[in-house]
């Protein structure tokens, strides 16, 4: 927002399949979640060229930008962002008003993504009588509810202690055998093993981009 | 508008933050309440101080003359000049399509009077029989004068009730008997009240010639009173009757060789000069009733676009939230106003109907001096409504359409 302006990503060339589980890792600064915020048309790119299910995303007005969140991306945030006078249910519903879909809909869509999280009986509770692990899963499950392409999660355990961690990764991977694409952004190597690729981001450059043999969350949990 | 999902939202939001839409709603129907309570007494007040005037409000012109203070055509200044039956006559005659009523004056000040071995001192006035109108007399007992009586020089004589009541210790029917005024007997035909209480009861009236006859007053008068028919207007009658005053300062300074500029000489009085007096202190009272009511609407105005300010602050967060879910910016904004306008609309009106409600209960029932049946234009009550839901609006819809414009991420990082 500032007049100045930095440069934060120094040439960032990847492309991401469908079905991947992808860990953008990097320590603070390096850019990772500017990255995803411009994957998530939360940002705008300066330069380049972007593209997402074969459509360029360029010259986007907050109309249009809105328009393709809603239909291509989910997104989960660090600090959950559920909305703290709305039970479970309707948060989880709420995309789906932004698509028009009928308020009968809504619930039985909602109702239906809360109990892929295995949250179906907290339904009607608000966000401040959920844990933090809940918490997450509600947001996630509020992320499905608008059946993106791609679902951004921006360090989704970073606010969670470890075995609550292990409980969102599992049902994070969950999702990606039922054939979501995910991108997580990071800085936790066990949370980043638990993908199947790892990218590695210092000062703005690729330092390093690999596949992984992923690490199973459940026996942990 | 009739968006039925628009509508759910905004239900669920509001029923979901009833603290937020209470404070708000609070603030809008106590300014409205205020303010038609406000108008209302400022009403009231006017009523009443134009009921308390009405009463007294004739048209009543007097003239009376002192010495002149200035040399004129040779003749030097303090020279006493007196009233005459031949001043009244000519007034009389020359505007007699305009007079409604009209009664020359000779007066006696303090004449002992007497019945049996009761006494006292009033003033006894030689009068013409329409003064009874001028002075808005009415009769408890008896007649009031006639011209019969001015005419055969008659020694009768009408009293008050308070005279009656010092008087006739016996409370004896006083019609008939008779009363020495100055010695001289007079006959009692009737007893007058008057509505401005006892300190306007100390007159005896007698026919006029009869005064001016038994107490040495030649063809002299003390003062003359006229009344004028009222025209179509207040503002008409009240020109006209001024002119007519001027009219006859005018005539009396000629016959009387007074020079034009002298200002004690001829002297008269226009209550419908303190009539205009009393509409001026309405038009004030009015003006500062408006007043205090505009400043008002201006505070609850900004009362109302403060709370929208720190609503739209409020949800900067969940806006970002939206947007991120995919809501548009208009949405946003339509939203927010939406809201809006309907807990000011609601809240507004109820404030307006409670307090219309109060007024029409309570106002005709005020026992309180100068304030009579408060009400209020119901038309300024309800454009007042409009103009606190149109603020609230207008005040919501800048930060609404800033905090829509904001980036999500901006918005989301707001904690």
């Amino acid at each position: 927002m500032g007049s100045n302006s930095l440069h934060v990503l120094k040439g960032i060339d990847f492309s991401v399949e469908e079905g991947e589980l992808v860990a953008i890792m990097g320590s603070s600064g390096s850019g990772k979640s500017t990255l995803l915020n411009i994957l998530g048309m939360l940002d705008e790119l300066d330069e380049g060229t972007y593209d997402l299910d074969g459509v360029p995303i360029k010259d986007l007005n907050e109309t249009k930008a809105a328009n393709y969140r809603n239909k291509f991306l989910g997104f989960v945030f660090q600090s959950f962002n559920l909305i703290n006078y709305k039970s479970a249910m309707e948060n989880v519903a709420l995309p789906l008003y932004y698509q028009r879909v009928g308020r009968k809909e809504r619930q039985e869509k909602a109702l239906k993504y809360l109990e892929q999280v295995g949250l179906k009986e907290w339904a009607g509770h608000l966000p401040s009588e959920l844990s933090g692990g809940q918490k997450q899963r509600v947001a996630i499950a509020r992320a499905l509810a608008a059946e993106p392409k791609v679902l951004l999660a921006d360090e989704p355990t970073g606010a969670l202690d470890s075995k609550t961690s292990y409980e969102v990764m599992d049902l994070i991977q969950k999702i990606n055998d039922a054939g979501n694409t995910i991108l997580i952004v990071t800085h936790e190597p066990d949370i980043a093993d638990m993908c199947k690729r790892i990218v590695h981001l210092k000062d703005g450059v690729i330092l390093e981009d690999k596949k992984v043999n992923q690490v199973r969350a459940a026996q942990y949990v | 508008m009739f968006d039925i999902e628009r509508w759910q939202e905004i239900f669920d939001t509001i029923r979901k933050n009833k603290l937020r839409t209470i404070l708000t709603g609070l603030s809008v129907a106590s300014g409205i309440f205020i303010l038609v309570i406000l108008l209302g007494f400022g009403q009231g007040m006017q009523n009443g101080v134009a009921q308390e005037f009405e009463e007294d409000a004739s048209n009543r012109i007097g003239v009376w003359t002192q010495v002149t203070t200035k040399e004129y055509k040779g003749l030097n200044p303090g020279r006493v000049i007196q009233l005459r039956n031949e001043n009244y006559a000519h007034i009389e005659s020359k505007y007699s399509d305009r007079l409604e009523y009209k009664s020359p004056t000779f007066r006696v000040f303090n004449a002992s009077i007497n019945y049996k071995n009761e006494s006292g001192a009033y003033s006894v006035n030689g009068i013409s029989p329409e003064y009874q109108f001028i002075e808005n007399e009415f009769m408890s007992q008896g007649r009031f004068l006639n011209y019969n009586d001015h005419k055969t020089v008659a020694k009768v004589a009408v009293i008050s009730n308070k005279i009656y009541r010092e008087l006739f210790k016996d409370k004896e029917n006083p019609i008939g008997l008779v009363l020495k005024i100055a010695d001289l007997n007079f006959q009692i035909i009737g007893v007058y009240g008057d509505k401005g209480g006892e300190r306007e009861e100390n007159r005896i009236y007698i026919p006029l010639s009869t005064a001016q006859r038994v107490f040495n007053g030649g063809d002299r008068l003390n003062m003359m009173y006229f009344t004028l028919n009222p025209a179509a207007t207040f503002e008409k009658t009240l020109e006209e009757s001024v002119k007519f005053t001027d009219d006859i300062k005018t005539y009396l300074k000629q016959v009387h060789t007074v020079a034009p500029d002298d200002i004690s000489a001829i002297n008269t009085f226009n209550t419908l000069e303190n009539v205009q007096r009393f509409m001026n202190l309405n038009k004030g009272i009015q003006f500062f009733f408006w007043f205090v009511g505009v400043c008002t609407i201006i505070a609850g105005v900004v009362g109302v676009s403060n709370i929208m300010l720190i609503i739209v602050k409020e949800r900067t967060r969940e806006i970002g939230i939206r947007k991120a879910l995919g809501a548009k910016p208009w949405s946003i904004v339509g939203m927010i106003l939406h809201e809006a306008i309907f807990v000011t609309t609601v809240s507004g009106f109820s404030g307006l109907i409670c307090s219309m409600g109060l007024l029409e209960l309570v106002g005709p029932n005020v026992q309180v001096d100068y304030v009579v049946n408060p009400s209020i234009n119901f038309g300024v009550a309800i454009t007042t409504v409009f103009l606190l839901i149109f603020a609230g609006a207008l005040a919501g819809f800048f930060p609404a359409w800033r905090a829509a414009k904001i980036k999500p991420i901006v918005a989301l990082k707001e904690e």
